[in-house]
């Protein structure tokens, strides 16, 4: 298209950005960063050291997996503007129907998994089904979700709790990833490191967290220069660089730990490439960016071409697919299927994507700060569980760390506003 | 006596100098009318005068009854007997009548309302202005016309000393508004002072005793009308420039014919016996701009968003041609691919994603043409979003500027780098000049007569009727739902156009 220039000189009002507007304007993500980071220390030190210990570190990611493969589906439903309060039900009724076609009716693992998923996808259509087409509040739809899984898991189980599961289920959830390097690299590795307690280094774990930090700061490097090729404002050079080494250093170290203990679980390898896979959708996709315009305005997102309908009820099919996944990995983690499981999970999941930054309007928030979120609780409940600090405080305190992040983004819009 | 004087009033907006030293005096006990273009600042002022921008946000001073007045807010510029009611209407719907006349103002001791005393003052408040209601009526039952008159009861339950009527009659009936001003008319003789704003003359004419015209947030003139005033005396001061001045130099040659509709009829959403659109046919040329004229309410929106996809309406039917071919305009993306863009009258609810860049929003209805396989090239979206930006002037530092932080005439722009992005052939304009100042309006003039240049088709609804005769070479009127009439642009006028919306 041919457009003459009009007849009004373009006067850009150009500021040049000092680092002081820079931090200002990012205060949020590297908040965020450093809360995490500030959290780890305080517990490090008030625990004696036990919170990084490779057992530990180990069983944080084990811990928080399935409220991070949930929060990854519910931050896509809250960008897209809506909740989800069945999740924790429906991840308790998954691992009830997994327990049942195991346990009692025989069935094989992998068909189970198949079924379950599926069944996940249907129950999450089903609600998305009514919020998207029928415009009926997800609050409403979801809450009515989270009342019938709940008594379906019950009537499923019989009240009962049921197990155990066979070793090639539970492996969902503590396996590890066998080390594919020779023992003979790991055992001389312990002992070059000099490591007494440990006889064995895995060599793969060790390997996975360089290669993973190399291939983040390279994907870091390519993007400033191209932002620089494009004239994009970046961030200041000490930023870039220190933002880097922090997290280039915490990938290395946490693989580090696990490496002493006994390498990758597979859980993290679930994790990890279903976070890389929804970020990638999120950030760089046609179908995530009109998420975002979805929750961002929707009338407008409609008006622009947009299948609002459909988009809001894929939201939801994904959520009940991942919800599906969080109750296999949970109940395989378990080794049992309870009536309880998974009961007010949900709210965890919701806190970790809003403490991610994600705005209760929609259109706002990103899949890291809800794993970094979701890892901020975590930490919370693991160390101050170490410290021996009773639930009820511990209610309180993640109460009040939510409260704040929240009361930090409103407080920041207005500022800029 | 005066009872207001505002004095040198200035408000600045991010981008837009809204009120320039505005002055406007108010003697007791007259009606004083405030007119002048839409987007002259009339109602900014207004809502300086009754404490939305409160005292500090706005430059001069106010004095009311001789003392100066700084008020805080609404509240506090109602305590001090200073009532204005709005274009939107500040009703409750699902609250009854006395309810919301009282609202915040409850007859009650100790928090217990006393129903009896409040339905009593009610009858008489209803008495006053001649709404002929029970006080339980709930006010969604009402006509517009009504309700009106419920919000002016309203003010007069609250001792009022200055009544602010923000354009009362916009979305009223003729017999409705001639009652509405019998009534101003009526509360004049009882003592109470009002200011209308307004932009239809003939009402001025009818009610006030004084009339302060304001161009481009300036006062231009307060002229005295009790001994008779002619209605060119406003126009002019109103206008002020010569038309060729306002819209930029253009030569057409409109082609052949691009869209053709015929036969649209539209059902209301909710209310399924109501004919919104009825029988309306029209057509674009190529290179041609076809402008629709009516008054608010009268279907134009309903009538361009029903062709766009049929985001509005039920029941609508009726064929759409583009370059003689039938095509599919049954959802948004259909008409978007056939060759249609619809560029709406609300820009930030309906347009932009406000909180996300411009380039974002640049290429939101075509991500098709900046991805391939559904991945996203970003580089190429920001140079798409770059080149938009030069060739609008788009305002900015960047185009990862939050479009939230543009002014209006910026954010029009990119609404309509939107849907250029789109390569349509045929361009729907809803209200492109609302509520942006002169300089950027010009500006989107000269957008529209580089696209008629390019052969696309331009349809353009608009309420400033000298704008749709600087701008188009054929206008279309219409009323209630239908096209009452097409005028060439050598033999239309405002008067043409009133007549046949008067005469349907």
């Amino acid at each position: 298209m041919d457009l003459a220039q009009s007849d009004t000189n373009p006067t850009p009002e150009v500021k040049a950005k000092g680092i002081g507007e820079y931090i200002s304007s990012h205060l949020r993500q590297y908040g965020l960063l450093f809360a995490l980071i500030a959290v780890m220390a305080f517990f490090q030190i008030v625990t004696d050291g036990t919170l990084l210990r490779a057992v530990n570190v180990t069983n944080l990611l084990l811990q928080n997996s399935y409220i991070i493969i949930m929060a990854l589906g519910m931050l896509i439903v809250i960008v897209s503007g809506n909740i989800d309060l069945s999740v924790g039900s429906v991840m308790g009724f998954i691992g009830a129907l997994a327990a049942v076609m195991i346990v009692n009716l025989d069935q094989s693992v992998p068909l189970t998994i198949f079924v379950c998923l599926v069944m996940g996808g249907v129950i999450g259509a089903a609600q998305g089904y009514w919020v998207a087409y029928w415009k009926i509040p997800s609050f409403i739809v979801t809450l009515a979700g989270m009342l019938v899984f709940r008594g379906l898991s019950l009537w499923l189980l019989e009240g009962q709790s049921v197990g155990p599961f066979p070793k090639e289920f539970q492996i969902l959830a503590t396996g590890f990833v066998p080390d594919i390097f020779p023992v003979s690299w790991g055992d001389s590795f312990a002992n070059m490191l000099e490591i007494r307690r440990v006889k064995h280094v895995n060599i793969l774990a060790l390997a996975t967290g360089i290669v993973a930090a190399a291939v983040v700061v390279w994907l870091g490097l390519r993007q400033r220069a191209q932002n620089k090729l494009y004239g994009i404002e970046d961030e200041p050079r000490s930023f870039f660089i220190a933002r880097n080494v922090i997290v280039a250093a915490a990938l290395i170290f946490v693989t580090y730990k696990l490496s002493l203990f006994r390498g990758l679980p597979n859980v993290l390898i679930t994790m990890g490439v279903l976070t890389i896979i929804y970020a990638f959708i999120t950030q760089t996709t046609t179908i995530g960016r009109r998420v975002y315009a979805l929750g961002g305005n929707q009338k407008a997102a409609k008006l622009s071409g947009i299948k609002t309908e459909r988009l809001t009820f894929l939201a939801f099919a994904n959520m009940g697919v991942l919800a599906a996944a969080a109750g296999l990995v949970f109940a395989a983690r378990l080794n049992t299927a309870t009536p309880k499981a998974g009961f007010a999970l949900e709210l965890d999941v919701i806190a970790a994507v809003f403490i991610g930054g994600a705005s209760m309007s929609g259109g706002v928030g990103t899949i890291i700060g809800a794993v970094v979120g979701a890892f901020l609780m975590g930490v919370l409940n693991n160390g101050m569980s170490i410290m021996g600090i009773g639930i009820d405080y511990q209610q309180m305190i993640k109460g009040l760390v939510l409260l704040a992040a929240v009361i930090f983004d409103v407080y920041n819009k207005n500022k800029q506003g | 006596m005066a009872l207001l004087s505002m004095q040198n009033i200035s408000k600045t907006f991010p981008g837009v100098k809204a009120l320039d030293r505005v002055n406007l005096d108010v003697k007791k006990g007259e009606i004083h009318a405030v007119v002048g273009e839409n987007g002259a600042g009339k109602s900014t002022l207004m809502k300086v005068l009754s404490g939305v921008y409160p005292h500090g946000q706005y430059e001069g001073e106010i004095l009311f009854e001789g003392k100066p007045a700084r008020f805080s807010s609404i509240s506090d510029s109602e305590r001090h007997g200073v009532i204005i009611i709005h274009q939107e209407l500040a009703l409750v719907p699902q609250l009854s009548i006395a309810e919301n006349i009282f609202l915040g103002n409850e007859c009650a001791t100790s928090g217990v309302i006393d129903w009896r005393q409040t339905n009593r003052r009610t009858e008489e408040l209803l008495a006053k202005v001649g709404l002929m209601e029970a006080p339980s009526t709930l006010v969604d039952n009402i006509g517009v016309g009504k309700q009106q008159l419920v919000e002016i009861a309203k003010a007069l339950s609250k001792d009022v000393k200055l009544l602010i009527l923000d354009e009362p009659t916009a979305a009223l009936q003729e017999n409705d508004s001639r009652k509405l001003l019998d009534l101003m008319l009526e509360l004049k003789e009882q003592g109470v002072t009002s200011i209308i704003i307004s932009h239809k003359l003939n009402e001025v004419r009818y009610v006030a005793d004084s009339v302060t015209v304001i161009r481009d947030g300036m006062t231009v003139s307060t002229l005295d009308a009790t001994a008779g005033i002619s209605e060119d005396d406003i126009v002019r001061d109103m206008v002020g420039r010569d038309m060729t001045h306002r819209f930029p130099e253009h030569v057409r040659s409109p082609g052949k014919v691009l869209l053709e509709v015929k036969d649209w009829n539209v059902w209301h959403p909710e209310h399924v016996d109501r004919q919104v659109i009825t029988d309306a046919s029209f057509s674009v040329r190529a290179g041609e701009v076809v402008g629709i004229a009516g008054l608010m309410g009268s279907g134009r929106t309903e009538l361009a968003m029903s062709i766009f996809g049929r985001s509005y309406g039920r029941n609508i039917s009726g064929s759409v041609k583009l370059n003689d071919n039938e095509i599919d305009v049954s959802s948004v993306d259909r008409a978007i691919n056939a060759g249609i863009s619809y560029v709406t009258e609300d820009r930030k609810t309906l347009g932009l994603v406000l909180d996300e860049t411009i380039r974002f929003n640049t290429t939101l209805a075509n991500l098709e043409g900046v991805s391939s396989g559904s991945i996203l090239k970003r580089n190429e979206e920001t140079r798409i979003a770059e080149k938009y930006k030069d060739a609008l002037a788009i305002r900015t530092p960047s185009v990862f500027q939050k479009t939230v932080n543009l002014s209006g005439g910026n954010q029009q722009k990119v609404v309509l780098a939107k849907w250029l992005f789109t390569s349509p052939e045929v361009l729907i304009l809803d209200e492109p000049t609302r509520g942006i100042d002169v300089g950027a309006k010009y500006e989107i003039y000269n957008i529209i007569n580089d696209l008629a240049a390019e052969g696309k088709g331009v349809i353009m609804i608009s309420s400033e009727m000298p704008e749709l005769l600087g701008m188009c070479d054929r206008i279309y009127v219409m009323n209630e739902g239908a096209l009452v009439g097409e005028l060439d642009a050598s033999d239309a006028s405002q008067e043409r156009i009133m007549s046949l919306i008067v005469n349907e």
